[in-house]
């Protein structure tokens, strides 16, 4: 039987798997690194973020929820950080 | 009929694909990062045969630390092109050629010769770790600090031959000084940032899962490999220089794991009846203390190795 819960969890996930194809797109097809980065960044970010929201109803406790939210907010931070750090190398490579 | 066996295939085809772009990228950086995101592959295709132990170590070690070492290290050669080297001759070439397909073809017919049920080693290890009453829940963690100990204590003596051997490198003159910083600039705010946020959850995580390794997947290596990784990063960052390689306290950090072992080996003998035996009933806290020194000296060795050789006049 398919609960609210589930439909959530279908709903959340194939919202996350669309940013992760629109940004495997955009990585394939962007312009430049720049472009290309802005679109790597949404399917890390939201679709990471969405996936991980779809499977927080369908964890087996509390903690591994929790677990995953943690690993959300570890790839937004490294992700954020580590773009930062290669369109600064860009920025010097084109000076 | 289920979807596994086709997202395997589609694995597996993913790992030979990054596998050949690897070997076939003519440039340096590209070449390092094809072989970091064969090793996350390779994690994935252990997950996929149910040993989540090696998974973690491969994506620990596979993925980030080798890959941190080879950037590094390309760095320093000066990031040569491949294809303005010297090419070998087609003679050498075919050779080449053909001494990779009889390799891989004799694996392949070793691999279709096994006999049915192929031979294992698994039940007698079982047996021996139940004998034992290693009193772990994680087989993994049981076999490789009681079944297997002096394989994994010699492991950890390897790693200090190759500190070893990456200080010996470094000039007469630079003996004793500390590997140049991870990064020629200045520290740059986001990556500060980076670390600063990072390296204490980071750390949380390493003994986290260097704890659970006693009775889940994980273990001393990959928490001390992901300890590792966080001193890189805070090297990475310039908030911490590396140290001096004369430095008393990273030499006891290098040598406290492989030491605390063999002491506890050697206490076994006179104890337990038989070197490297643990007394009955006491085995899971001698097992973790014996770890907590393997997790400091992995942590200590595998930066070592990262920073590089000893250099003079690194404090211009």
């Amino acid at each position: 039987m398919i609960t609210l819960l589930d439909l959530f969890s279908i709903a959340a996930i194939s919202a996350g798997t669309f940013f992760f194809f629109a940004g495997t797109v955009g990585l394939l097809r962007f312009p430049d690194s720049l472009t290309r980065l802005h679109a790597l960044t949404k399917a890390d970010n939201l679709g990471l973020g969405m996936v991980a929201l779809g499977l927080i109803p369908r964890a087996d406790s509390a903690l591994s929820a929790l677990k995953l939210i943690v690993i959300w907010a570890l790839v937004l931070v490294s992700g954020a950080s580590t773009s930062q750090l290669i369109g600064r190398a860009l920025r010097r490579g084109r000076k | 009929m289920s979807i596994r066996p086709f997202l395997d295939l589609v694995l597996a085809s993913l790992v030979l694909g990054v596998a050949i772009f690897t070997i076939t990228a003519r440039d340096l950086f590209a070449a390092v990062v094809g072989y970091v995101a064969y090793g996350l592959l390779l994690a994935f295709v252990w997950i996929r045969l149910y040993a989540p132990d090696v998974a973690l170590t491969e994506a620990a070690v596979g993925g980030g630390v080798t890959g941190v070492l080879l950037i590094t290290a390309g760095k320093r050669l000066g990031a040569p092109n491949v294809s303005q080297e010297a090419q070998p001759g087609p003679g050498l070439k075919i050779l080449t050629g053909v001494l990779a397909a009889l390799v891989a073809t004799a694996l392949g017919a070793v691999i279709l010769m096994l006999p049915d049920p192929p031979p294992s080693l698994a039940p007698e290890a079982a047996a021996a770790i139940d004998g034992a009453g290693a009193g772990l829940g994680n087989p993994i963690t049981a076999v490789l600090m009681s079944y297997r100990s002096l394989d994994t204590m010699l492991e950890k003596v390897v790693l200090i031959l190759a500190v070893m051997g990456v200080w010996s490198v470094g000039t007469d003159k630079a003996w004793g000084d500390a590997p140049a910083p991870l990064r020629q600039q200045k520290a740059y705010a986001p990556m500060v940032f980076l670390a600063q946020m990072l390296a204490p959850v980071g750390a949380i995580i390493a003994i986290h899962i260097f704890w659970t390794g006693a009775n889940a997947p994980g273990g001393a290596f990959q928490g001390g490999a992901l300890l590792a990784a966080m001193w890189m990063v805070t090297m990475m960052a310039r908030l911490v220089e590396p140290p001096r390689v004369d430095a008393q306290w990273l030499r006891l950090a290098l040598v406290a794991g492989p030491a605390v072992f063999l002491i506890s080996g050697l206490a076994g003998a006179i104890t337990a009846g038989s070197f490297f035996a643990y007394p009955s009933g006491l085995a899971k806290p001698i097992i973790l203390f014996i770890e907590a020194f393997m997790v400091l000296s992995i942590a200590a060795a595998l930066p070592m190795l990262v920073a590089g050789p000893p250099s003079e006049g690194q404090d211009q």
